[in-house]
């Protein structure tokens, strides 16, 4: 990492630390607030957090590796999570499931190589009754089908560009 | 590809009139409050069932440790499969919920609210901020609360990071204080030793709506409805294979076939009452009762058609589990991985009875030797399929 790059994360982690405070309840909100912005939580950036809250580096890891919307790796601008829970599972989400794999060229786990898309499993969205139940970011589409999948794409590929800052969330 | 309302009957909460229980409340005192929520016996809608007057009354009784105060906190954490409720309440309905945890502080003494957001809806969360700003300038939060000299309360939210065990209170409250979502030993309860280690109650979202109803309308009202044990509406999320999916208001005590009639899932093979961590229930059961005295739920119900296959179901499950799991205690971490070992040699057929004796015997060691309600029901499933479907799954060909 670029020594700027380096002040600058530095910069936002003393910035989110002042809005939800120096204490052990802020450690969530400020992962995710960092998270949003720079879409993974670095080892750089864990260390600075534990840093500034007085913590063990070793407590913002177990943090970070234990929620599913916490990560380390990033999955890319935009993050493709697929309900694979039952009720999705009998409105048919194996064939939403082929088709986002045919139409990003990756599987699920992976970020396509030019990092714009990421791929994963997710449990129970709370759209069972609208299956099967995409999130992307902070954007949930339900009853999706496998031929709806390219418009998906589609349409995050056109925010990318002037709005790509405002699309990434979550 | 856009989300449609999930409404399917008409809410309780629409016919309430806005603040009509926080007015009414304003005007008891809070064992009074307290009193009308007990007799009207509302049961927890989260799942558990644990009766609301009784929590309320051990907060309301417990002391706070020096220079702190205690807490209302609602868990909006929802991950139940097949349960989606509390979207449609925060949706549709976010003043109550605010409006009953305001209720809550009153009762208890509290000064500082919490809603747990799970990460999944966090689409919902500028609409929430901002009910609970129009709440701030109506004096419906914040300073002498009402005109009420003395009762300040607000609220404000914390996302969930997606975690289904979050939802159990204990694990929620780590999560709030910056820790992983393990479970912590109980007791010592929430009620006594909560958030920041002082008295708090949590409780489901719906719950807090009911008790709007309750203070508006009475307790007498509230018991009129559903069975003895069971009082009150309840609302029911259904899902799987039927005609109009979405949310209903039913009394409690309603019947698995009444329910079938009204969703459109006439036919059924088999309904999952209570999600993952439910019952499977047989079509020569479905005269049995939705109800804490029969089969419980926070409100999933999953509808599963005449094709089903019990297997794949129960495999869902398991993978479910498997995932969610938070790897503290052995008999959940351990068993669940062996329960979806056992579910896949019964798909390719390869499970001799014994083996199945001896996973029967490991889901009972999970049912009393979990640490959290996540171990301890999380072979319900596959011991139900596995009871009244063991002749669909035994003997496996390939074929199938
Ligand atoms: C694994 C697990 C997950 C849970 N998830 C939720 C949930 O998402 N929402 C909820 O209200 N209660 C959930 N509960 C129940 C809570 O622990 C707690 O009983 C409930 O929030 C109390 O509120 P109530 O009495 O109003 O139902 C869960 C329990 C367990 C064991
Ligand atoms: S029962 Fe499961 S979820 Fe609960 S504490 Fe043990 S390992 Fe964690
Ligand atoms: S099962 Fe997919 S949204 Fe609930």
């Amino acid at each position: 990492m670029l020594v700027g790059q380096q002040q600058r994360l530095q910069d936002d982690i003393r910035a989110l630390v002042e809005r939800f405070g120096r204490k052990r309840s802020a450690l969530i909100p400020v992962l995710q607030e960092l998270q949003n912005a720079h879409t993974t939580i670095s080892d750089f950036a864990m260390q600075v957090v534990a840093d500034e809250l007085s913590i063990h580096p070793a407590e913002v890891y177990g943090v970070t590796s234990f929620y599913a919307f916490l990560r380390q790796e990033s999955r890319g601008r935009f993050v493709f999570r697929l309900c694979g829970t039952i009720s999705c599972e009998l409105s048919g989400k194996s064939r939403v499931a082929r088709q986002l794999e045919n139409d990003l060229g990756i599987r699920f786990g992976e970020t396509t190589a030019d990092g714009r898309f990421g791929l994963e499993w997710a449990s129970c969205l709370g759209m069972c009754d609208q299956g099967p139940a995409l999130l992307v970011n902070d954007r949930v589409y339900t009853g999706v089908t496998p031929e709806h999948v390219h418009a998906i794409i589609d349409e995050c590929k056109s925010t990318f560009g002037a709005h790509a800052r405002e699309a990434v969330h979550s | 590809m856009t989300p449609v309302n999930s409404k399917k009957t008409p809410f309780t909460f629409e016919s309430v009139e806005p603040e009509s229980g926080l007015r009414a409340a304003l005007g008891m005192s809070r064992a009074d409050i307290i009193g009308e929520v007990g007799a009207c016996n509302l049961r927890g809608r989260g799942g558990a069932g644990f009766p609301t007057g009784t929590k309320w009354n051990l907060a309301a009784a417990a002391k706070v440790k020096a220079g702190g105060t205690k807490y209302v906190v609602c868990n909006a954490d929802e991950g139940e499969p097949g349960t989606f409720k509390d979207r449609v309440i925060l949706s549709d309905h976010a003043d109550m919920v605010f409006e009953g945890m305001t209720i809550g502080a009153r009762a208890i003494g509290a000064t500082v609210g919490i809603l747990y957001l799970r990460s999944e809806y966090v689409y919902l969360r500028p609409h929430l901020e901002q009910v609970l700003e129009r709440r701030r300038a109506g004096n419906l939060l914040g300073q002498d609360i009402g005109g009420l000299a003395g009762f300040s309360f607000d609220i404000h939210l914390h996302m969930g990071a997606g975690a289904y065990v979050c939802g159990e209170e204990t694990a929620l409250i780590e999560s709030l204080e910056g820790h992983r979502g393990e479970p912590r030993n109980r007791p010592p309860f929430p009620v006594d030793t909560g958030f920041e280690g002082q008295p708090t109650v949590v409780n489901n979202v719906e719950t807090f709506a009911w008790v709007v109803c309750v203070l508006s309308r009475g307790a007498h009202w509230f018991k009129s409805i559903g069975t003895e044990k069971s009082t009150g509406y309840k609302l029911f999320s259904v899902s799987g294979d039927c005609r109009e999916p979405g949310v209903y208001e039913f009394p409690l005590g309603i019947t698995v076939g009444e329910l079938l009639e009204k969703v459109g899932g006439q036919g059924a093979k088999a309904v999952q009452i209570g999600g993952a961590s439910g019952h499977c229930v047989p079509a020569s059961e479905f005269g049995r009762r939705i109800a804490f005295e029969d089969l419980s739920t926070g409100g999933s119900i999953i509808v599963l058609g005449p094709g089903r296959d019990m297997l794949a179901v129960a495999r869902n499950f398991m993978e479910f589990f498997v995932e969610e799991s938070c790897g503290q205690c052995t008999p959940c971490r351990a068993g669940n991985a062996k329960l979806l070992g056992g579910v896949e040699m019964l798909q390719r057929g390869e499970c001799s009875m014994n083996y199945l004796q001896e996973l029967l015997a490991l889901c009972e060691t999970m049912q009393l030797a979990s640490k959290c309600g996540l171990g301890q029901s999380s072979p319900n499933a596959f011991v139900s399929i596995v009871k009244h479907f063991k002749d669909e799954i035994m003997g496996r060909t390939l074929a199938h």
